[in-house]
């Protein structure tokens, strides 16, 4: 009530915040990302729309680069269809079933690695994101690097229509190459004209899973970004496996 | 349509300071939200009128103030226009944006027991 006069009126205060709204995920992506760090694990956020070829990425490494430690998250509205083909592929994944949500966040990444508990162990950690050009981009998870892939067959203009997955990735794999001679009004040079406009890193890699372009590219790229994340330190505890969460959490 | 958990994160965060200020009710929550940050305003006024009931939000109005999106060169600070290549004429030093991606609770105004 006011006490100033007494009439009786409520008063009103205004605070000024000035505050992420999604304060509470970037403090739980930091906390993944402190996990990720202290056991060397790199870890990639793997994006694009439906179809785009991200599992199919996923394969080709495995299939490419058989000595490295890969394990992957599959994010996934309805089906745990991913992590049973990557498994096949010889990469250990759990899946991530969103039901609607639209987007990982950084506390299902989190709740995921309680259920993975041979994470540690790991040089790479591939976090698939649910097939969507738009709501990933939005959520940190504690990951190293943003990766896109986009087909070749999605249209020369859907960079520019999505510009906010473009903006924070790191690499754009470029996929479905093998399929361009079939695509007789699609020029690469407009695709990567697009990119530019949007992605400041503009770093591209022409990819084809099914030919394996690109390939070679790929793994030294993600190589080159691990060693400048992590060194050449050894992995922590091996067989200590679920120790890492000894700790308090503080959470939002 | 992950404007609702953008709105859900949002209630979270008033009723936070709501409950830090001891207030029994909002009258006005003022956001920011950037041209590049992925978020669809009318979608999420939408979701906001759907979530605010039973909230401390039920009667509060939602001010959205749009950022544009603003681009610079990293090293040099020189603009960059949208819809050119993302680097610096002048220096060929990267592009950063420095306003456009604010999804910011600014300001709220609430009522003192």
């Amino acid at each position: 009530m006011c006490d100033t006069c007494g009439c009786g009126d409520p008063e009103l205060v205004p605070v000024d915040v000035h505050e992420d709204i999604l304060a509470g995920n970037r403090h739980r992506a930091e906390h993944n990302r402190e996990h990720f760090r202290a056991r060397g694990v790199f870890t990639v956020n793997l994006m694009g729309s439906p179809g785009a070829g991200k599992t199919a990425v996923l394969e080709a490494t495995a299939r490419y680069h058989p000595d490295a430690r890969c394990g992957a998250l599959a994010g996934d509205l309805a089906t745990d269809n991913d992590a049973s083909r990557l498994n096949a592929a010889g990469i250990p994944s759990l899946s991530i079933t969103t039901g609607s949500a639209c987007h990982l966040d950084a506390k299902m990444v989190h709740e995921a690695l309680h259920a993975f508990p041979s994470w540690p162990d790991l040089d790479y950690l591939f976090v698939e994101n649910v097939g969507n050009l738009v709501c990933p981009a939005v959520y940190d998870l504690g990951q190293d690097v943003n990766v896109v892939a986009l087909s070749i067959t999605e249209g020369e203009d859907k960079p520019i229509k999505y510009p906010v997955m473009f903006r924070n990735a790191d690499l754009v794999l470029l996929t479905k190459m093998d399929l361009l001679p079939h695509l007789r009004h699609v020029s690469v040079a407009n695709v990567l004209a697009a990119i530019a406009q949007v992605m400041p890193a503009n770093k591209v890699i022409l990819f084809s899973a099914e030919s394996g372009l690109g390939v070679a590219n790929w793994l030294a790229w993600l190589a080159t970004r691990r060693a400048a994340q992590v060194g050449t330190r050894h992995h922590g505890d091996h067989g200590h496996g679920n120790e890492h969460h000894d700790h308090e959490h503080h959470h939002v | 349509m992950h404007e609702y958990s953008i709105v859900q994160a949002l209630l979270e965060r008033v009723e936070h300071q709501a409950r830090a200020h001891r207030a029994t009710q909002v009258h006005r929550v003022q956001i920011s939200i950037g041209d590049l940050a992925g978020v669809e305003i009318e979608l999420l006024r939408t979701a906001y009128d759907t979530i605010r009931y039973r909230t401390m939000c039920q009667d509060a109005e939602l001010e959205i103030r749009r950022v544009e999106a603003c681009w610079t060169c990293s090293r040099c600070d020189a603009s960059i226009p949208t819809g050119a290549p993302l680097r610096c004429a002048t220096c060929g030093a990267a592009a950063r944006l420095k306003t456009g991606d604010e999804i910011m609770l600014d300001r709220i105004e609430m009522e003192a027991a």
